[in-house]
């Protein structure tokens, strides 16, 4: 994934992102850090296609976004590229198996393939036993490992991960944080993105920013 | 450089997936919504239904009565006075053919109907007296109620048979054989009463006695008032346009040549206009029906932004999540018009049966009704579904 002087201005005159320049190779693991207003949510946004940039280059996977319509981005977001929230986002009344399995929904998946694939990644993240339970009868840990689940059901080259631990206790969070660097050791691209500088400190390399800007790019060998 | 996918399509079961998934959330709000429409369709449904019913109910009637009864009574001169009938006219009009029986009434203006002699002659019960001969029975389709009706014995004596009207305004129940009535100025034994005769209501409010009776006792000069013709049910049209030339070949302009059984339909036809002002209020229902539907649709986009925004970061497109709310709109809409139909032929079972008559809800009532629940929802859901697909992922998954 390339990023080329990318901007992106809101309207009112806000600027979240300025020429920023980022590669992140593939099989990467990378944390994005900085202060609330740093500008990382926005970057998660536009590396996972959500939102175009007002100025420069986005290259994902090959593919120059802004030479794809909404229709293809949809199918590039379905197939290649995974995200987990801060919070969650689950479907309240559906069961944690069926959650998961919507993940599948529009990559043009029958349901059963769905299920079943769903159920391997529910297993994958360690919990297998909560298949049937809904969202409000999980822990927060849980709720996030499914909406990790969900996001792996996919098989998706990219993760990005904004806040995945943020609204979590620290035991939840490590659970989650090991799960990710699992899924790094299988070969997925992992963009996480957090302002706790120990959460930081875990992956390998680590992108700072501040107001818009990269400030630091450090790549470090974990312990 | 890899090759794009191609984006993912939802199967129908998935769209019904989605559909249900969304009114399942919040199942309070869908069926309120969907009462709207239901009562729109169950109005519309049930304003057809009974009118459907009720012309049922007519055609049988019109069946077991018969629409091959003509009458023909005298007109006015060309002077204005009532004309009256020629007495051969009952054998003339036998001589036509196609005719199955041919009677004759005469009106005995003179004579008034009082319970008792007691009563004072100011007093009249407005029951007409007419002189009538033993077959009018069957050719008008009369059924007696209690009693018997006029032999070839009873129509020489003074004996009454009451129609239904006049009997109850006599006051007079079940006939017994003591039962008197005080006509034209003696006591006449009411050996019957008739139950309302459809075709000639006018009979109700008669007292009928025999021409001979009438002859020997009040005075009666066999002027004829009306014939009542049997045709042949092929020949009506046939026999009508000869009556009036046979019945008077002198003055056929005197002569006025009627059939009962168009006035029942007209009656009917009068009804057609009532069912299309509450078919009229029915569309309203429905209309408000659909703007609530749209009001709820436009609703659960505002709350459901998250949603989206998460289906979207999933891989759906902005047509994927139009056609997710807009099946959400149509099932909406479908489930209140299926509630409506039923509705609607429960009430048009329960009105019907209560009257007597044959259940009956024509089945273009029932497409017609599921075509405009299918376009309601349609239009209803269609704006919400854009503005869901419009709503951009990133300020969606902001929104929480």
């Amino acid at each position: 994934m390339t990023l080329r002087g990318v901007s992106r201005e809101y309207p009112g005159g806000v600027i979240a992102l300025s020429g920023v320049d980022l590669d992140i190779d593939r099989g990467e693991l990378v944390a994005i850090v900085g202060p609330s207003g740093s500008g990382k949510t926005t970057m998660l946004n536009v590396m996972g296609t959500l939102d175009r940039p007002s100025a420069g280059q986005v290259v994902i996977d090959g593919f120059d976004i802004a030479e794809l319509s909404d229709r293809e981005l949809s199918a590039l977001r379905a197939f290649r590229i995974g995200f987990v929230f801060q919070h969650f986002h689950l479907a309240p009344g559906v069961s944690a198996l069926d959650n998961v399995a919507d993940g599948l929904l529009y990559t043009g998946t029958n349901l059963r393939e769905r299920r079943e694939r769903a159920e391997a990644a529910l297993l994958r993240v360690g919990l297998g036993h909560r298949l049937t339970h809904r969202p409000h009868e999980l822990s927060g840990g849980e709720k996030q490992r499914t909406a990790l689940a969900r996001a792996v059901v996919r098989e998706p080259t990219l993760l990005l991960a904004d806040e995945p631990t943020g609204a979590l206790d620290s035991h939840s969070g490590e659970g989650v944080m090991r799960i990710l660097l699992d899924l790094h050791k299988t070969g997925t691209t992992i963009v996480v993105i957090t302002h706790e500088r120990v959460v930081a400190a875990h992956l390998p390399r680590q992108v700072s920013m501040l107001d818009g800007r990269v400030v630091d790019d450090r790549i470090e060998v974990v312990a | 450089m890899t090759r794009l996918p191609q984006p993912g399509r939802l199967n129908p079961l998935d769209v019904v997936r989605l559909a249900r998934y969304g009114l399942r959330a919040r199942p309070l709000r869908a069926v309120l919504s969907a009462l709207g429409i239901a009562i729109g369709i169950a109005a519309m449904v049930a304003v057809v239904g009974i009118s459907a019913s009720s012309r049922a109910e007519l055609d049988r009637l019109l069946d077991s009565l018969g629409t091959n009864l003509l009458t023909a009574g005298p007109g006015s001169t060309l002077f204005g006075e009532q004309a009256t009938l020629p007495d051969e006219s009952v054998a003339m009009v036998r001589r036509i053919g196609l005719i199955e029986t041919v009677t004759a009434i005469g009106q005995l203006p003179e004579a008034k109907v009082y319970r008792t002699d007691r009563i004072p002659a100011p007093q009249s019960s407005g029951i007409g007296v007419y002189a009538v001969r033993t077959d009018l029975l069957d050719t008008v389709g009369a059924t007696v109620a209690s009693g018997t009706w006029l032999n070839d014995a009873t129509a020489r004596y003074p004996a009454v048979v009451l129609g239904a009207r006049a009997a109850e305004r006599l006051g007079l129940g079940p006939v017994n054989e003591d039962t008197q009535i005080w006509l034209g100025g003696q006591w006449f034994t009411v050996i019957g009463i008739l139950d309302p005769v459809r075709l000639v209501p006018r009979l109700d409010l008669g007292a009928l006695i025999g021409w001979p009776a009438g002859q020997r006792y009040l005075g009666f000069d066999g002027d004829i008032t009306t014939l009542y013709i049997r045709t042949d049910p092929d020949a009506v049209e046939a026999v009508r346009s000869l009556l009036a030339r046979t019945v008077n070949p002198a003055r056929p302009n005197e002569v006025d040549v009627s059939r009962p059984s168009d006035a029942l339909a007209a009656q009917a036809a009068a009804e057609t206009t009532f069912t299309g002002l509450l078919l009229g209020l029915g569309a309203v229902a429905l209309l408000v029906g659909g703007i609530g539907v749209a009001n709820t649709m436009v609703i659960s986009v505002l709350e459901r932004r998250a949603e989206i925004g998460l289906r979207r970061a999933q891989g759906a497109s902005r047509g994927h999540i139009r056609i997710q709310f807009l099946s959400e709109a149509l099932l909406l809409s479908v489930l209140g018009g299926g509630a409506g139909i039923l509705l609607g032929l429960g009430v048009t079972a329960v009105y019907a049966t209560l009257q007597g008559w044959p259940t009956v809800v024509p089945a273009w009532v029932m497409v017609g009704g599921i075509t405009a629940t299918l376009m309601i929802g349609g239009v209803a859901g269609l704006f919400p579904a854009i503005r869901a697909a419009r709503v951009a992922p990133t300020e969606a998954l902001a929104a929480t």
